[in-house]
């Protein structure tokens, strides 16, 4: 019976995968190998709703983390999946080895351990070892092409995730020293649903050092302004799944992590409120994100640009906290995900048939690849943030509840979308109309992965079932 | 008497951070990898010592980790790798040792008031420990912002992380710190060692970290 436990499960697929994949070496076994191992986690992340385990002093499942877990695994799937067509014209090109994807394959698994480890752990200490195994994975990966951009890109990606690791670990440390006196000595004063019902009797001033420190650590996963500056080299210069998977799921599973923290300061009456700290760090990404969003060359680093605003948006949206904006910031999060996976997909394969990422080389898609070419519009267009798509609503949520609430904190706000806004519709003309541009070879692409998210955006932007609405807002009083 | 095991307790810990210092000035690598080497010996002992006065044996394993692998293992890695890439005779500076000095002089003192004065209530050890250890972690940090060797960047890492280590053992009964010491050297051994320097090397000719900074894709 335990071994057919849903948790162990979404543990051991991913970890046996890892192995058996690390011993395969024809690609295409193990690209198949990689979509199955990822839709049986996805089942099984899918069944822990039928039958949630109690929580242990090392895992929890909990109506918030189970939005998380179905998001990145459901991601995962469709990514190994676009994956297996993306990789299979890198080894045309030889851009990458059969040696080199055997590890590739291995890692997307460990990858995958790490993030659903870290997003099922109920203890602190654990929680931070699983972020930094996925860190490590994708710290690799990113390097995986070996070139002076990549491997530039790794360095600053390993040096600037360990410093946030190592702040994160201290921060870590400190709630334990915090919990320590009240909870005593143990596994006990490391464990999220123990400290949550005793937080309120920790030292204020302890807590609140440990959530600046947790903050600064986390949130340079989370990619937010000023520590973001791995983010975009790391979207750019690693193969395209791994980009989809890092804007998609890694940045999440950061924010996981920080909002967790959020509940524990929240729950003490004395320590500060998080909320401020976060709107602030919030604004400041999403404003210095969507002016810079008009200076990009590169496509992939056009979108990770992006990728940060929204982060910007969805930590801004939490930090103000209450119903309304909680509720808006997991959506908003959700559908970030969809969309941003679903566009690194588009780009992936377009900068593949085009041979270049530089935007200015990219031109007249529609023309060229007319299916592709209406994706990436499509998919920019809900990026953006137009009715009636998934992330239109959200925004308009947030935009709302901040206008009612402190309409002061609306005026950059609404401007930073608008920036941002106005930059990726610019970029798009070009990109997707005009006299069209490089090489019309017909693409041997995988769409179902690309417009399945789509559709689902655009299902949410129009209608959103009762029980999932029932389900956020009740995710949304937990979190406060 | 229990105020000598707390003396010497403190003893340890300063010394890291004196150690520490001496790794800001040194200018030349084979140096500052002794001086590492020493950084990681003090850390092992202060843990071995802290294993003895709060009766908690399994610290000795981290001692034991951290004594055998960044006191011995690492620097004699670190040693041979940069005389196979020929740059042991390489002198950097990068800011002179006066800022330097000066800078991990204010962190120190920032670490000491942001520390002492949050945990009032703790009990010693784990206090002054913890002013101690954010000194070294945020000397560390000051390291790496100024060097620009990879090697020298990776060191200041591995200090930095010599601070957290002892951070965790001064929490008294914390769970996990073996794990946690195990983990950073599975980190730093994996990527560091392993891949980078050696890739790096064979793309650039050269593990300064400048040469990275020409081949950012935003220029193209």
């Amino acid at each position: 019976m335990t071994m057919l436990n849903p948790l162990v499960l979404v543990l051991a697929i991913p970890a046996a995968s890892a192995a058996l994949l690390a011993l395969i070496s024809s690609y295409r076994l193990s690209s198949r190998i990689n979509v199955l191992a990822s839709f049986l986690t996805l089942v099984s992340a899918l069944s822990l709703f039928v039958q949630p385990p109690p929580p242990d002093a090392y895992f929890l499942i909990d109506d918030l983390n189970i939005v998380f877990i179905v998001l990145n695994t459901f991601v995962g799937f469709t990514t190994s999946v676009f994956s297996a067509s993306y990789i299979a014209h890198e080894l045309e090109t030889g851009r990458l080895t059969p040696a080199y994807l055997r590890f590739y394959h291995a890692m997307y698994q460990v990858m995958m351990f790490g993030m659903n480890l870290a997003l099922v752990a109920n203890n602190i200490g654990l929680m931070w070892v699983a972020i930094e195994l996925a860190t490590l994975a994708t710290v690799l990966m990113v390097g995986i092409y070996r070139t002076h951009e990549a491997l530039e890109a790794a360095w600053k990606y390993f040096i600037l995730g360990s410093v946030g690791i190592a702040f994160a670990l201290f921060g870590t440390i400190l709630v334990y020293l915090a919990a320590q006196p009240i909870v005593g000595e143990g596994l006990q004063a490391m464990v999220w649903t123990v400290l949550i019902q005793r937080v309120a009797e920790f030292d204020p001033a302890l807590l609140n050092v440990a959530f600046i420190f947790l903050l600064l650590g986390y949130g340079t996963k989370v990619g937010l302004a000023p520590l973001h500056a791995w983010l975009p080299d790391a979207h750019a210069e690693g193969p395209t799944p791994i980009s989809a998977v890092l804007s998609g799921l890694l940045l999440n599973v950061a924010l996981y992590a920080v909002l967790r923290f959020k509940m524990l300061l929240a729950a003490n009456p004395e320590a500060i409120a998080p909320g401020p700290l976060m709107v602030t760090l919030g604004l400041i990404s999403l404003v210095f994100a969507s002016f810079m969003l008009y200076r990009r060359r590169d496509i992939k680093r056009m979108f990770a640009y992006s990728s940060i605003e929204h982060m910007g948006i969805i930590v801004f949206a939490f930090g103000m906290g209450g119903p309304l904006a909680n509720f808006a910031g997991l959506l908003q999060m959700t559908m970030h995900s969809l969309t941003k996976s679903a566009i690194f997909f588009a780009v992936g394969h377009i900068s593949q048939v085009k041979g270049t990422q530089r935007i200015a080389d990219i031109k007249g898609l529609t023309e060229t690849h007319p299916v592709l070419g209406w994706g990436l519009v499509l998919g920019v267009v809900a990026i953006a943030g137009m009715p009636p798509l998934g992330i239109f609503m959200s925004e308009f949520l947030i935009v709302s509840s901040t206008f009612s609430r402190e309409p002061l904190l609306a005026i950059p706000l609404v401007s930073g979308l608008l920036v941002g806004f106005g930059a990726l519709l610019l970029r798009l003309n070009g990109l997707a109309f005009g006299e069209p541009s490089g090489s019309v070879a017909p693409v041997e692409a995988s769409y179902l992965p690309m417009f399945g998210h789509l559709a689902l955006v655009l299902i949410a932007g129009i209608y959103l079932p009762p029980p999932l609405v029932a389900w956020f807002q009740h995710v949304a009083s937990i979190l406060g | 008497m229990p105020n000598l095991a707390l003396d010497i307790a403190h003893l340890l810990a300063g010394g890291l951070v004196l150690v520490s210092f001496m790794m800001l000035y040194q200018d030349r690598l084979p140096a500052l990898i002794n001086v590492f080497a020493l950084h990681a010996i003090l850390l092992a002992a202060s843990v071995a010592w802290q294993a003895d006065i709060q009766n908690e044996p399994y610290l000795y394993v981290t001692a034991i980790i951290a004594l055998g692998f960044k006191g011995f293992v690492i620097p004699m890695t670190l040693r041979r790798m940069i005389v196979r890439l020929g740059i042991h005779r390489e002198i950097e500076t990068v800011v002179g040792i006066g800022p330097a000095m000066l800078a991990g002089i204010g962190l120190v003192a920032l670490s000491m008031v942001v520390m002492l004065r949050v945990t009032a209530e703790a009990d010693p050890l784990a206090r002054e420990d913890l002013a101690f250890a954010l000194s070294v972690l945020l000397l560390g940090l000051l390291m790496m912002v100024t060097r620009r060797n990879a090697v020298g960047q990776v060191i200041g890492f591995m200090s930095l992380e010599n601070g957290l280590i002892l951070a965790a053992t001064g929490a008294k009964g914390m769970p996990l710190v073996v794990e946690i010491s195990v983990a950073f050297s599975i980190l730093i051994a994996f990527i560091v060692i392993g891949i980078f320097l050696f890739r790096i090397r064979e793309r650039f000719d050269t593990v300064d970290v400048q040469a990275l900074d020409r081949f950012r894709g935003d220029q193209r």
